[in-house]
């Protein structure tokens, strides 16, 4: 039974005011209603003024997404009643939208190229937020410092097959807005998805308001599962809207078909219509992520794996190519599978690590100065004083210090000589054919160096002295 | 020289909601002349209601620009003026705070919207006063109080802090007994703000001229058709014979449009309207909405006992109009009537430079003498057509009819308010002389 998935994306865009205002969209910080003026509080007599900067970001997602600017576009009230809307409407984009009509291309479940439809992108304002007082109040409160932020409206055809791939669509569109400097995908409340769902031959789900990546892979997994139980049980999956509850997991239903609002468009007469397809020649656009994926495979040869995780992200793209110089290979692996298994466990983001300093420590690995486990150590050693804002010390401060320096030559032979002879029957066992004996035996040796020895060199050497030995 | 003015009025035909005894003024172009202010245009500091209890105790925290520009023009501020609630009417009758009396007739309404700003020029509380005019709220008050008020073109006055009836058919505009005083208040208020959107860069510094040399008028027949009194249309006939004797040649002219004018006006103020006063929950100014209830239910409570029946029937209208399945037949076909209406006054604006007839239909009503709504929406049959237009029109006084005023209307191009004001201007001299 054939799944299929659209999707509607809510971005907010990085403008440093709001969509209709001069209001700083900066509010993280700060106490409710602090960010506000009378356009964004819909306060009688006010009216909107649009950002050039939005519509600049919104045309910059319309040509990185090979999409038709419109010639002319308008916005559009959407009308209805609640407490945290300021105006009674949402100022957004409805017959008219900026662009239509673009693609982004993702991976399907089978690892293939697989070219995603998107069918318009518009903007709008976000309204305010309630907050709900707790201890019995029989009142709630509400916070217009998010009202009037900008969004983008990103609608694709329901082209997806399945919850991951709805995920991957998701990860590699975030990437796409980050390359164009245009979102920021660690603000909170970034990014909110509403997801058609249905089963070939079913009728379709809406499930609204889904404020998380994992929490749409969720959501879809759950309704699959449910309307899949629905079929089996031969009951009729019904046309409505669902909430996705990010705590259990589980989606519950708001409203069917028949209570849908009736928003009353029409064009807002506040605004003038937006004449801006001509601008879309003048925009440069940044080299996208599938372009840069392509360009570290053929530029640093790397694996296709590798070249996807450094390019997720552009600050990470950026910080490889600050360190490839030094060894594209050994920078890949240093950088994608272990600086980015150290930040996470740290929480911490690639801005925070000093790409000058990782430099220094590849080329130490490099030169063969240390081994890859002293080279973790330093790393780690690195990485918690960036993380505890002590200033991050040279690698080759720390190998001095710590004394890391690889065993090797005579310090090196008279240690693998002395393991040998204090351990004279692991020694027994090997020859008799106990390979786990050996690593026993490189082990011992690894422990007195604390590291500082190449365990495959230590291996070569121990396993060499002992036949030598019996010979 | 900056200073306070004592404005304490004999307010005996209620013109104002409220009056500042005190009123600040500074330097400038207006310094130290009274102005009162239709109360539908922010004034920080100063209660703005709209004549609608849903807005008593509002004070915005924010000057409209018009307001602005008054301020830094030197003018005082000393009121505001009593208006049909968010100017749905055309008596000034169906505001929260009672009528407005015609100072011409007290039995009589003064017009409306902008009555109580008509009535307290024409009564000479002030000498100029600031209305809104959406499909004739200037210039019937005008026409009927004997004063002379201007609609501007359509984005030539910032629309900024003026409160919102109908977006694409409201202009703020000038009204004083003089053209000429309407002139001066038209140089203050007419200039640009980048926040208003729907606004063109188009600022007025004009002197009032009275030469109307070979100025073309034209007489659209549909001015002085059914529904218009004999004898207004008589009056108005004779004043534009003198405009003829000053020089302009009378040509005419036809608006066949005009049939749909009135329900297209009325679809789309409507519309408008019920998207504008949605914000009138009590969740931010006004009575407060009760929290015990729910949010919908206290939400539909509140607006039930705080807007009038007027408004509510406009919202209810609006709200239908635009409703799915129904915008269609009448939104959309609205906007092509409007359409239409431009494109006949462009044509006819090709062989004229101004087109003239009388402001209203009649002359100013009895209290009480149309109570049901659909004949008070009729008496915006000749008003309203400027403003689907977004032409400026000017209503100047041209003689009486049984001792009551009548107004002489001027319409002329966009962004053409300097050549309606000469017009009126030339006119005015004449018979004043």
């Amino acid at each position: 039974m054939k799944t299929i998935i659209g999707l509607e994306v809510h971005v907010q865009l990085s403008t440093a005011t709001k969509l209709f205002c001069g209001c700083s969209t900066d509010y993280q910080d700060d106490g409710p209603n602090t960010h506000c003026c009378p356009v964004c509080l819909g306060l009688p007599g006010a009216l909107p003024r649009l950002n050039k900067k939005a519509v600049e970001y919104g045309l910059r997602v319309a040509k990185a997404l090979d999409m038709t600017v419109l010639e002319e576009s308008e916005f559009a009230r959407k009308n209805y009643f609640y407490p945290d809307l300021a105006k009674g409407y949402q100022i957004t984009q409805h017959d008219r939208p900026l662009a239509v009509e673009g693609t982004l291309e993702i991976e399907d479940d089978e690892g293939h190229e697989k070219v995603v439809r998107i069918t318009r992108v518009h903007l709008e304002e976000d309204p305010g937020r309630l907050v709900h007082v707790t201890g019995g109040a029989n009142y709630s409160l509400v916070d217009y410092n998010r009202s009037g932020i900008p969004l983008l409206e990103i609608v694709t055809e329901p082209d997806l097959r399945s919850p991951q791939e709805a995920r991957r669509f998701l990860n590699k569109l975030r990437t796409v807005l980050e390359y164009l400097g245009v979102f920021d995908g660690d603000r909170e409340g970034g990014l909110r998805v509403d997801a058609n769902i249905s089963l070939e031959g079913s009728e379709r789900v809406e499930v609204k308001n889904i404020s998380s990546y994992k929490g749409v892979e969720k959501a879809l997994t759950f309704e699959v599962t449910r309307q899949k139980n629905l079929l089996r049980r031969g009951l009729a999956v019904t046309r409505e809207t669902r909430h996705f509850m990010e705590g259990r997991g589980i989606t519950t239903s708001a409203r069917g078909k028949e209570e849908e609002h009736d928003y009353r468009y029409f064009p807002d007469p506040d605004l003038r219509p937006l004449r801006v397809a001509g601008w879309v020649a003048g925009i440069d656009l940044p080299e996208l992520p599938t372009a840069r994926k392509n360009r570290f495979m053929e530029q640093y040869g790397l694996s296709l794996d590798h070249a996807r995780t450094l390019t997720g992200d552009p600050r990470l793209a950026d910080f490889y190519e600050e360190v490839a110089p030094i060894d594209p290979g050994l920078a890949a692996t240093w950088v994608a599978d272990i600086l980015l298994g150290e930040l996470n466990y740290r929480d911490m983001g690639i801005t925070a690590v000093p790409p000058e300093r990782i430099a220094e420590l590849l080329a130490l690995l490099r030169a063969g100065t240390i081994t890859d486990k002293a080279g973790v150590q330093v790393l780690r050693e690195m990485l918690d004083a960036c993380a505890a804002g002590r200033p991050c010390e040279r690698p080759a401060m720390i190998v001095e210090r710590e004394g890391l320096i690889r065993a090797a030559g005579d310090e090196f032979t008279s240690l693998v000589q002395a393991v040998i002879a204090a351990n004279p029957q692991a020694v027994e066992d090997y020859l008799s054919g106990k390979e786990g004996a050996l690593n026993f035996l490189v082990g011992q040796v690894m422990k007195e160096t604390r590291g500082r020895a190449d365990p495959r060199e230590v291996r070569r050497i121990v396993s060499q002295s002992i036949k030598m030995g019996e010979v | 020289m900056a200073g306070t003015l004592n404005f304490a009025p004999d307010d005996r035909y209620n013109a104002f909601i409220t009056t500042c005894r005190e009123a600040p003024f500074g330097d400038g172009a207006l310094a130290g002349v009274a102005v009162a202010v239709k109360d539908n245009i922010s004034t920080a500091g100063i209660q703005t209601t709209c004549g609608s209890r849903i807005l008593e105790g509002y004070i915005p925290p924010y000057d409209a620009h018009v307001v602005e520009l008054l301020r830094g023009a030197g003018a005082a501020i000393v009121g505001k003026t009593n208006m049909d609630e968010f100017g749905m009417g055309s008596t000034t009758e169906t505001s929260a705070f009672g009528p407005t009396r015609n100072p011409v007739d007290r039995e009589r309404v003064p017009g409306g919207s902008s009555g109580g700003s008509a009535a307290a020029v024409a009564a000479g509380l002030v000498p100029m006063a600031l209305g809104t005019d959406t499909g004739g709220s200037i210039r019937c008050p005008a026409a009927f109080c004997g004063i002379v008020g201007l609609k501007p073109t359509y984005g030539r006055v910032s629309r900024y802090g003026l409160i919102a009836y109908a977006t694409s058919l409201e202009q703020i505009g000038p009204m004083a007994r003089t053209v000429e005083d309407v002139s001066r208040l038209m140089s203050v208020i007419a200039r640009y703000d980048p926040r208003d959107s729907t606004m063109l860069d188009r600022p007025y510094d004009h002197q009032p001229s009275a030469d109307i040399t070979g100025l073309r008028v034209g007489v659209p027949e549909e001015y002085f058709g059914e529904g218009v009194d004999e004898r207004v249309a008589r009056t108005v006939r004779d004043a534009i014979g003198v405009l003829e004797d000053l020089g302009a040649s009378p040509v005419q002219v036809s608006i066949p449009g005009m049939r749909y004018a009135l329900a297209a006006y009325y679809v789309i103020s409507t519309g408008e309207a019920s998207s504008n006063l949605a914000r009138f929950d009590g969740v931010r100014y006004g009575p407060a909405v009760d929290t015990r209830k729910t949010w919908h239910e206290a939400y539909r409570e509140l607006r039930h006992a705080n807007l009038g029946a007027e408004v509510r029937r406009r919202i209810m209208l609006g709200t239908f109009a635009l409703s799915a399945g129904y915008a269609g037949r009448y939104y959309t076909k609205a906007q092509v009537a409007r359409g239409n209406i431009r494109q006949d006054f462009e044509r006819a604006f090709r062989d004229v430079d101004v087109i003239a007839g009388p402001t209203m239909p009649t002359v100013a009503f009895r209290f009480g003498e149309k109570n049901d709504p659909l004949s008070l929406y009729l008496a915006d049959i000749l008003t309203a057509p400027a403003n689907l237009a977004g032409i400026p029109a000017i209503s100047v006084p041209c003689g009486r009819v049984e001792g009551l005023p009548v107004g002489l209307q001027v319409m002329g191009r966009r962004f053409e308010d300097e050549r309606v004001i000469d017009a009126a201007y030339a006119y005015e001299q004449e018979v004043r002389a």
